[in-house]
């Protein structure tokens, strides 16, 4: 019975939250991936870029509650994600064009793009401070709870409780089905395997015949869907500001190198690896412990192996851990 | 140095002059004193950039490592602090050290397998816990020391500007650790570590109040200079100030800012004179020679990596010294000010705009955008006030408008890294 | 042809290569020769500063090499000639990206024609031997149903054994009606398979003759053949 009450904590406070938000890392990391696969460079705007979708969303949803429509108990916000997605695409498209399609013809090196990557970073930041300003947004309506830990609690007769919130599962839902969607686009229509082959190799890619430019702009736009997808989930999930997507950056990176770079599948993996371990390093578990171990043996301190205040020393060590023994990653991506 | 460089450092010297007597002198020499202090982090940045071509975003957690250097340094330990957690502290940071030497000796000596993989996860996890078990304790013994006031360690009570030179260990070690891990792989590696290590670095600031008090903040760092009350007090002090017709505390303030510039110039000449020898020094051909071609350097004999870990290491020193300085200038310690966009980014354009590859034109950056970055805000303010004139006063738009002026910086900069980056990728005073 | 990489010296000089259609066309010379960049030359890779290209009599010079591919050429580079992440179907469907028709029928010919390709088609083409990934590049190649097929050194890295099956399916190709241009380091193999065979020195033609008659010419074996 206690190892049961012990592990209905566990999956309470580690295994749902670390789903949803190993889902949200895994979105806005397949990104990241995306972008070095095709285009060859690290996208330090990604944060931002899932920022700015997400912002877009948020006003549509201002501008739907305000006009009544509504989709009780789904957040308001889905049914404004599309919008979302459309306004991030623009953004998307015309920093391409504006900015790094210029470094592409001129065969600039990649960390030329990854500074002017930085640039854009500032710009849309700026936009985005300018726009909705640097605050806290919370825009979950809707449902809170699928089910609550008071009524788990009464539904079992367990003394823990269970709580699985509307966000949660609308992530992991989202999150399928966009990520089946990705590998179906990428490994069954033509399209997508030319980007597979245009990132796989350049040249070989051109001697056959296939639209750079074209690969370029089909990579932006599903960059730009799965960050606003991911952006959105992650604000509704918990709540929007701009810094907290800048500060997503070094997760995201981390399970992009942990997956190794370039690699869809590793993405995904690495996601749900930086998250289990952020979380599971930083809950303290005394509560567990009580349960687990004898009366007398009862910790008496938080049993926290770092304070969340570290969870980025979390996500920091396993990318230097993957870097001094495993470079390409678990997966193997690009390396040099 | 030709005209055209001489005309624009003439230039940044004519908008302080415009300063000290459109506004006053107070703020020109204010002014002044930040431009030096950029001036020395382009320096730093551009010794890694420029030199060499690496690509760190993590300027912000050096330089805020200079500023625990002056804390540590120069304010005086509190002695119950010592008597009572100092040993723990101590025993903590020592099992540290024997923690990670274990594991690294582990990994070298035993021949590769799961054994050694148990051996190095185990002496590691050991190590974490008995480090824990030290720290936690005496840090909270540290904390409940006067924590109005006290609440942590102190320092060791030396002269703040040995701290300057205790900065750049700081920075020199931590870029040490980072360069080892980083360096030799693709070369966002090195953006993508560096970002961490400063939001660590930053967060342990943060938090660790037995080192810094935290967001407590640490008040009252000594200064290498005389303080305003002193001199407010003082005969002679008075006596010159009357001489010369000006006001005693407008007076007293002037002399301070002017006795820091003094400072600040020295280490920049240092700084500079020493960058500008090791640049046209066979080394610094070298450094270029590895910055534009790696595989024919490389195919030469040279060890490209190690190479790098110096040009790196010596880049971050000197931004950590940087970091050193403008605490002991602030005479406080705040962690939440330690923004990347202010202490990375900010620096990345200055070396960009000035001329990355010359130690002048990062000088010369440095100066320019320090000045901009003071005065984007105001103009943004008042861009944004023409336009919105034709609106109805307290219209909720007006008044976002008007509120969000601040953030024009965040555009402006960008725009400005994106616009040299683009059309004069050399900058100002190109590389010779 | 005269020309050479971006603005930087000429390699080639006066330079000729033809093809008929059905035959096989093989260019050999010392190291540094311009073997390669009179390849590249064709398939418009670099810059030419005199000469013309043309296919069918048509004169494809201007053309950019994506155009030409259109046109009716293909092309196998030394290296990285495949795509190491996608399975041999798909590195054959890329081959045919630019065809709008149904390609099942050339995918059937080249099946046909590489028994082993279809064995393995779900396999990422990066696991494949070395042999077996040129058979992968040549069949990428022919997708597009090319009238000329070049390739640049298709036996290089690969045991003399896989050397003379890789011959023996380029006669295969070759009888199909595609004309095929190669240039090769093991000059007399490759020359016992060749109908036309050109000796290349310092970017100039030296010799051009069948290439039986070139292996018997005793200067080209002294100087080439090593005897």
């Amino acid at each position: 019975m206690d190892i049961l009450h012990a592990l209905i904590v566990l999956a309470n406070f580690i295994i749902v939250p670390a789903i949803a938000y190993g889902s949200q890392l895994a979105l806005g990391a397949l990104g990241i991936t995306l972008v070095v696969g095709v285009l060859r460079f690290s996208n330090f705007a990604h944060g931002e870029t899932m920022a700015f979708g997400t912002m877009i969303v948020i006003l549509m949803t201002w501008l739907f509650t305000a006009i009544g429509l509504s989709i009780y108990p789904l957040p308001t916000a889905l049914l404004a994600l599309p919008f979302g997605i459309i306004g991030c695409i623009a953004i998307v498209l015309l920093t391409d064009k504006f900015v790094y399609k210029f470094y592409r013809k001129a065969k600039s090196t990649p960390v030329v793009l990854v500074m002017a990557s930085l640039g854009v970073t500032f710009i849309m930041n700026g936009l985005i401070r300018f726009i909705i300003g640097p605050g806290d947004q919370r825009f979950a309506d809707g449902a809170r709870f699928i089910i609550k830990a008071r009524d788990f609690k009464t539904m079992t007769g367990f003394k823990e409780g269970l709580a699985i919130k509307v966000t949660q599962s609308i992530t992991l839902v989202t999150a399928i089905i966009v990520v089946a969607a990705l590998f179906w686009f990428l490994n069954k229509t033509r399209t997508g395997k030319s980007m597979r082959a245009y990132s796989d190799n350049e040249d070989l890619a051109l001697l056959s015949g296939i639209n750079p430019e074209r690969v370029v702009m089909i990579t932006w736009i599903i960059v730009a869907i799965l960050a606003t997808v991911a952006g959105t989930l992650y604000g509704l999930d918990k709540t929007f500001k701009p810094f907290t997507y800048f500060q997503l950056l070094l997760p995201m990176f981390a399970a992009a190198v942990v997956g190794g770079l370039g690699n869809p599948v590793g993405a995904i993996v690495g996601g749900f690896i930086i998250a289990f371990s952020e979380i599971s390093f930083t809950y303290a578990y005394k509560k567990v412990f009580t349960y687990l171990l004898p009366a007398d043996w009862a910790p008496t301190s938080l049993v926290q192996l770092l304070s969340t205040d570290y969870k980025f020393a979390v996500s920091f060590s396993i990318l230097v851990l993957v870097l001094l023994f495993r470079p390409t990653g678990l997966f193997k991506g690009q390396s040099t | 140095m030709n005209y055209r460089n001489i005309s624009l450092f003439g230039m940044i010297f004519l908008f302080l002059i415009i300063v000290g007597f459109s506004q006053s002198w107070n703020v020109a020499f204010g002014l002044l004193n930040l431009c030096l202090l950029s001036a020395i982090m382009a320096l730093g940045v551009n010794i890694q950039w420029g030199y060499a071509g690496l690509f760190s975003i993590g300027t912000v957690g050096f330089v805020a490592l200079g500023g625990v250097a002056a804390v540590v340094t120069s304010m005086p330990p509190v002695e119950e602090a010592w008597r009572t957690g100092g040993p723990g502290i101590l025993t903590a940071m020592l099992t540290a050290i024997i923690t990670i030497i274990a594991a690294t000796q582990i990994w070298k000596r035993v021949s590769a397998g799961i054994i050694r993989n148990l051996l190095m996860i185990a002496v590691l996890v050991g190590g974490f816990f008995l480090f824990r078990g030290m720290l936690d304790p005496a840090a909270a013994i540290i904390e409940k020391i006067n924590p109005a006031g006290e609440g942590y360690l102190g320092g060791l009570g030396l002269p703040v500007i040995f701290s300057w030179l205790v900065g750049g260990l700081f920075a020199a070690g931590a870029a040490w650790v980072i360069g080892k891990i980083s360096l030799g792989l693709r070369a966002d590696y090195l953006a993508i570590a560096t970002l961490g290590i400063a939001e660590i670095i930053i967060a342990v600031i943060k938090n660790e109040d037995w080192l810094t008090r935290g967001v407590k903040n640490v008040i009252g760092i000594p200064r290498p200079t005389a303080y305003e009350v002193d001199l407010q007090k003082s005969e002679t002090f008075i006596n010159n100030v009357n001489w010369l017709g000006m006001e005693v505390i407008e007076a007293s303030s002037l002399y301070v800012k002017f006795s820091y510039g003094i400072l600040f110039v020295i280490v920049l000449a240092i700084i500079l004179w020493m960058s500008e020898k090791a640049l046209n020094s066979p080394w610094g051909r070298m450094m270029r020679a590895i910055r534009d071609n790696e595989e024919a350097a490389e195919a030469m004999g040279k060890d490209v990596t190690k190479r790098h870990l110096q040009v790196f290491i010596l880049g971050s020193a000197v931004c950590g010294i940087a970091g050193a300085m403008m605490t002991s200038l602030d005479g406080l310690l705040t962690p939440q000010s330690y923004q990347p966009l202010r202490f990375t980014f900010l620096i990345w354009v200055m070396v960009i705009v000035g001329g990355s590859g010359n130690n002048w034109g990062a000088v010369l950056g440095g100066f320019l955008l320090w000045f901009f970055w003071i005065e984007v805000e105001p103009m943004g303010h008042w861009i944004l006030s023409i336009l919105t004139s034709g609106m109805a006063e307290g219209s909720s738009l007006k008044e976002h408008l008007l509120d969000s002026a601040a953030h024009m910086r965040l555009i402006t900069m960008g725009a400005i890294l994106l616009l040299t980056l683009r059309f004069a990728p050399k900058g100002l005073i190109p590389e010779k | 042809m005269t020309g050479g990489y971006g603005t930087g010296a000429d390699i080639l000089h006066d330079c000729t290569v033809a093809v008929n259609k059905g035959e096989i066309a093989v260019i050999v010379g010392p190291n540094g020769a311009g073997k390669s960049t009179a390849m590249k030359a064709i398939f418009g890779m670099l810059t030419m500063r005199s000469g013309q290209v043309s296919i069918d009599g048509e004169d494809i010079t201007n053309l950019s090499p994506q155009d030409r591919v259109a046109k009716g050429m293909a092309f196998v580079p030394q290296n990285q000639n495949i795509f190491t992440s996608l399975s041999v179907e798909e590195n054959l469907e890329m081959g045919a990206f630019l065809r709008e028709d149904d390609i099942s029928e050339t995918m059937h010919q080249v099946f046909d024609l590489f028994p082993i390709l279809k064995e393995r088609r779900k396999q990422a083409a990066g696991e494949l031997s070395g042999g077996q990934r040129q058979q992968v590049a040549v069949g990428r190649a022919l997708m597009t149903q090319p009238k000329v097929l070049m390739l640049d050194e298709p036996t290089a890295g690969v045991s003399p054994i896989v050397m003379d099956e890789l011959f023996d399916r380029i006669i295969d190709v070759a009888k199909t009606g595609i004309s095929i241009l190669m240039v090769e380091q093991n000059a007399r193999q490759a020359l016992e398979i060749a109908d036309k065979g050109y000796v290349l020195v310092q970017g100039e033609n030296r010799f051009t003759d069948t290439g039986s008659n070139l292996l018997s010419d005793p200067e080209v074996r002294k100087s080439f053949l090593g005897g």
